[in-house]
């Protein structure tokens, strides 16, 4: 159930993370060239993103109050590791809604450079609030700042360097950072291509409101493949069998090869199919082609993840497609910068609406790998996730309503926007629409 | 007062403001969903909406708040609450999440229709959740969540008529909150018609609560005796008095047509309903389960409080600001009467493109840097390094690759 949430409840933290700080960004331009066109782009966007901070912020309730029904036990035990996080992404949260409500509603009541002001404390607490909660998770994967006593209770809990001096708070931020710019930057492109493909509409105002996002994620993509490969080492040194369990690597192998493609099969613990390159896991995981890699059997059966193809799925699921899109940016910044425009192939845009969709799978597998390639531990390698897990009756009932919800909830959504990106700004009363209304 | 009590003491302070804020809210869905058909209905059902839009967010996130500070710092109790009341806190839950989209679905509505049909959702979940997060506070009165892991009965434990009687009281109070602030938002913009539309619903739902709360005292009584004991006799009886005197007040401020005075002082008259909960519960959280024994390890408390004190430092401002703005009239609707900007920006100006040159090498050699920090280097001040190098990269190549268009000169 919680996963369900948490896959409901991510995409819209990118937003949260990436889409403030763009369209600050065009409400700078505005200001800084006087061109209405960013006002009315800036404007346009600043109802998006309210809409989905709407759902962010309900979302994200059924999120803490998951945390306690799901896991009493979880947060009994850990409460106060971690509960730190938490309340200074609460009032990173306040914060956001606090300046959202004033930038939304006051656009045309505050000076301009008064609003644009307003915008920054929301890209602010936006990085913050998200930081915060990944604080809990890099704990959770590599807990510390703590010590058990004899009777299972907490004790010497230092939460600011169980969360903040942890190792794996810093790659999990980075990688969702720049995760958050791609899945933005290619799901507003793609809507923009999309726009171009089907309806022709291709204005100075579409180009610059494709041109905008298609940057920043054709940047962000090739980078967040540097910063895939530094997280992927951190995981190889800090847990070798979660690493292990991405490659479907069974035995502890020196000069371990990496496998494209292909499936774990769990009775002879080989990898059936796909194309194995030699050495190459040793040499990404350890900077060595003849480093020895941990397997699944270097530890007992019953701490080993269980659905290792699920795990392994996703991975490559992940790399495969942030690879897809790196290549896509690479291509973009290519004509960019030889041809000094933006391309012109229509397959480009076809791949571009593609790239929306691709980019939210690799998030969610991204996830995937991280959550479940943990299990069976909820606390690495400290509590485990059935000892974690509410004593209620119901949970299916509740699930299957959840689901439900969820289901509508996407639904009214995908209105909205649609509805939103088809009658701009409020009707006649605007004094820029006239203009944009016609090729929306 | 020792150091376990006070991060409860901010919880309650929380959830006093979630009460008379949050409540509010909940009260202005309800009179939204009972505001008849026709272009009377749809003008109550718009000015509810308008005064609510702005503040809804912030003051949605006191809930959390309190979930935050009860988690972090009684964890035993939490636990123990939310699986124990895993029931109501699951339809409260729902009741938001139907709040939030409809609130996010009514920007898109264009027809009177559709804008009903998103109101009567939103009314209808705003009558669940404060009846559902009522029962959740009448369950932890009548003391019937054992200290456990879901320890306490499923459904019973929140179904006594304690529970109930608190749940109908939190939506009453709500709505007699938003009928005061709702009146008073019309007295300043001017609409006489609605100021009289919801001056009579103050009035109505003001006697209606009271009674509601006299009528809790009985139930009290039959239910949890020791807290009954403990509020009108007991450390409760002063908060008791201030929320009558507020309560009659109001009523009287309402009826004089004072409404900003009448604003303050319905608030308080709901506060001292939380404020006497509290002081008569005082010192058992849950049955066996006192506050001290409850708290986080000292560390722990000490560390939340700070990070509390230096939260409110920043939040406190910008608290003020939205209010401040909000209660002059400054946030409004876009394109609602002058859509213009407040100050004109200068003549349209195109951006220098001199330097993208030098930002694309800049960027390379950026790219170059977290190579070498990130990817090849091993150690974390390398990676420290890297990252800023990778950071630095995309901004620069970001500034010299995108590519925009200056304005067409006309």
């Amino acid at each position: 159930m919680q996963a369900m949430s948490f896959a409901v409840h991510i995409p819209l933290t990118c937003f949260g993370i990436a889409f403030p700080a763009i369209v600050v960004f065009v409400e700078w331009l505005h200001l800084r060239t006087g061109d209405p066109l960013y006002r009315t782009l800036a404007r346009r966007w600043t109802r998006v993103l309210v809409a989905l901070f709407a759902v962010g912020v309900v979302s994200g309730t059924i999120l803490s109050f998951e945390l306690g029904m799901l896991w009493p036990n979880f947060m009994a035990t850990f409460g106060s590791v971690f509960g730190l996080a938490f309340a200074l992404e609460g009032f990173a949260f306040f914060l956001e809604a606090i300046f959202i409500a004033i930038y939304v509603y006051g656009w045309d009541r505050l000076s301009p450079r008064a609003h644009f002001l307003c915008g920054l404390p929301i890209v602010v607490t936006g990085v913050l609030g998200a930081a915060m909660v990944i604080a809990v998770n890099g704990w959770m994967n590599h807990p510390g700042g703590f010590a058990l006593a004899a009777n299972g209770t907490v004790t010497h809990v230092r939460p600011w360097s169980a969360l903040f001096g942890n190792r794996f708070f810093w790659h999990e931020l980075v990688h969702m950072y720049f995760a958050a710019y791609i899945v933005v930057g290619f799901l507003l492109a793609g809507a923009y291509a999309w726009g171009k493909l089907r309806h022709g509409s291709w204005g100075r105002y579409e180009r610059t409101a494709l041109a905008i996002p298609l940057t920043i994620a054709a940047l962000a993509a090739p980078a967040q493949l540097l910063v895939g490969d530094w997280a992927a080492r951190e995981v190889a040194t800090q847990q070798p069998v979660k690493l292990a369990a991405f490659e479907g690597l069974q035995q502890t192998t020196t000069g371990a090869s990496e496998h494209l493609g292909g499936w774990y099969e769990s009775g002879s613990g080989q990898i059936k199919g796909g194309i194995a390159i030699p050495d190459l896991l040793s040499l990404l995981a350890y900077h060595d082609p003849h480093a020895t890699v941990p397997g699944l059997d270097s530890v007992p059966s019953n701490d080993r993840p269980p659905a290792i193809n699920v795990i392994r799925f996703a991975f490559q699921g992940m790399v495969g497609i942030g690879t897809l899109l790196a290549l896509v940016g690479v291509l973009v910044l290519w004509v960019r910068w030889r041809r000094k425009r933006l391309p012109e192939s229509i397959w480009l845009y076809r791949a571009l609406v593609l790239c929306g969709p691709l980019s939210l799978v690799a998030l969610i597998c991204g996830w995937i790998v991280t959550e479940v390639g943990r299990q069976p531990w909820i606390v690495y390698g400290v509590m485990r996730t059935t000892d974690a897990v509410t004593g209620a009756g119901g949970i299916p009932v509740g699930y299957g309503v959840l689901a439900l919800v969820y289901v509508g909830l996407a639904g009214a959504v995908w209105w909205i926007l649609r509805r939103l990106a088809r009658a701009p700004l409020g009707g006649a009363a605007d004094p820029q629409a006239p203009e944009t209304v016609q090729h929306a | 007062m020792s150091l376990d009590a006070v991060p409860l003491l901010l919880a309650l302070v929380g959830l006093t403001l979630y009460v008379v804020l949050g409540g509010a809210d909940f009260g202005a869905g309800l009179w939204q969903l009972l505001s008849g058909r026709g272009a009377r209905g749809a003008e109550v059902r718009e000015h509810a909406h308008e005064a609510m839009a702005p503040v809804w967010e912030a003051n949605h996130v006191w809930l959390i708040f309190v979930l935050v500070l009860m988690w972090t710092c009684y964890p035993v109790a939490f636990g123990s609450i939310v699986s124990t009341l895993s029931i109501p806190l699951f339809v409260a839950g729902v009741g938001i999440v139907f709040r939030g989209t409809s609130y996010a679905l009514r920007a898109g509505t264009s027809r009177a229709g559709e804008q009903r049909t998103v109101d009567v959702v939103f009314g209808v979940a705003s009558v669940l959740t404060p009846f559902a997060l009522g029962t959740v506070v009448g369950a932890i009165a009548a003391g019937r969540v054992p200290v456990g892991n879901a320890a306490g009965n499923l459904w019973t434990s929140w179904t006594s008529g304690l529970s109930l009687m608190v749940g109908v009281l939190a939506v009453a109070l709500g709505a007699y909150l938003a009928a005061v602030y709702l009146a008073a938002d019309a007295a300043r913009r001017e609409v006489s018609e609605m100021e009289r539309t919801f001056r009579t619903r103050a009035l109505v739902a003001g006697v209606v609560a009271g009674a509601l709360a006299v009528a809790g005292l009985v139930v009290l009584r039959a239910d949890a005796r020791g807290l009954y004991d403990a509020l009108v006799s007991g450390d409760g009886l002063p908060a008791l008095v201030v929320s009558a005197v507020a309560g009659v007040g109001t009523l009287a401020l309402v009826w004089l047509r004072r409404y900003e005075a009448a604003r303050y002082s319905a608030a308080v008259a709901v506060a001292a309903i939380v404020a006497g909960w509290a002081l008569a519960q005082q010192p058992v959280l849950l049955p066996g389960l006192t506050v001290s024994q409850a708290a986080a390890p000292h560390d722990v408390l000490v560390a939340v409080l700070v990070s509390v004190a230096a939260g409110a430092l920043v939040l406190a401002p910008s608290l003020a600001l939205l209010f401040t703005l909000t209660l002059r009239g400054r946030l409004g609707y876009e394109g609602d009467g002058s859509a213009a900007p407040a100050e004109p920006v200068g003549p349209v100006r195109a951006l220098a493109a001199s330097r993208t040159g030098l930002l694309a090498r800049v960027s390379a050699a950026c790219l170059l840097l977290t190579l070498g920090f990130l990817t090849i280097a091993d150690a974390g001040w390398a990676h420290a390094i890297g990252v800023a190098a990778l950071f630095a990269c995309v901004l620069t190549g970001f500034r010299a690759a995108v590519p925009l268009e200056s304005a067409p000169a006309d």
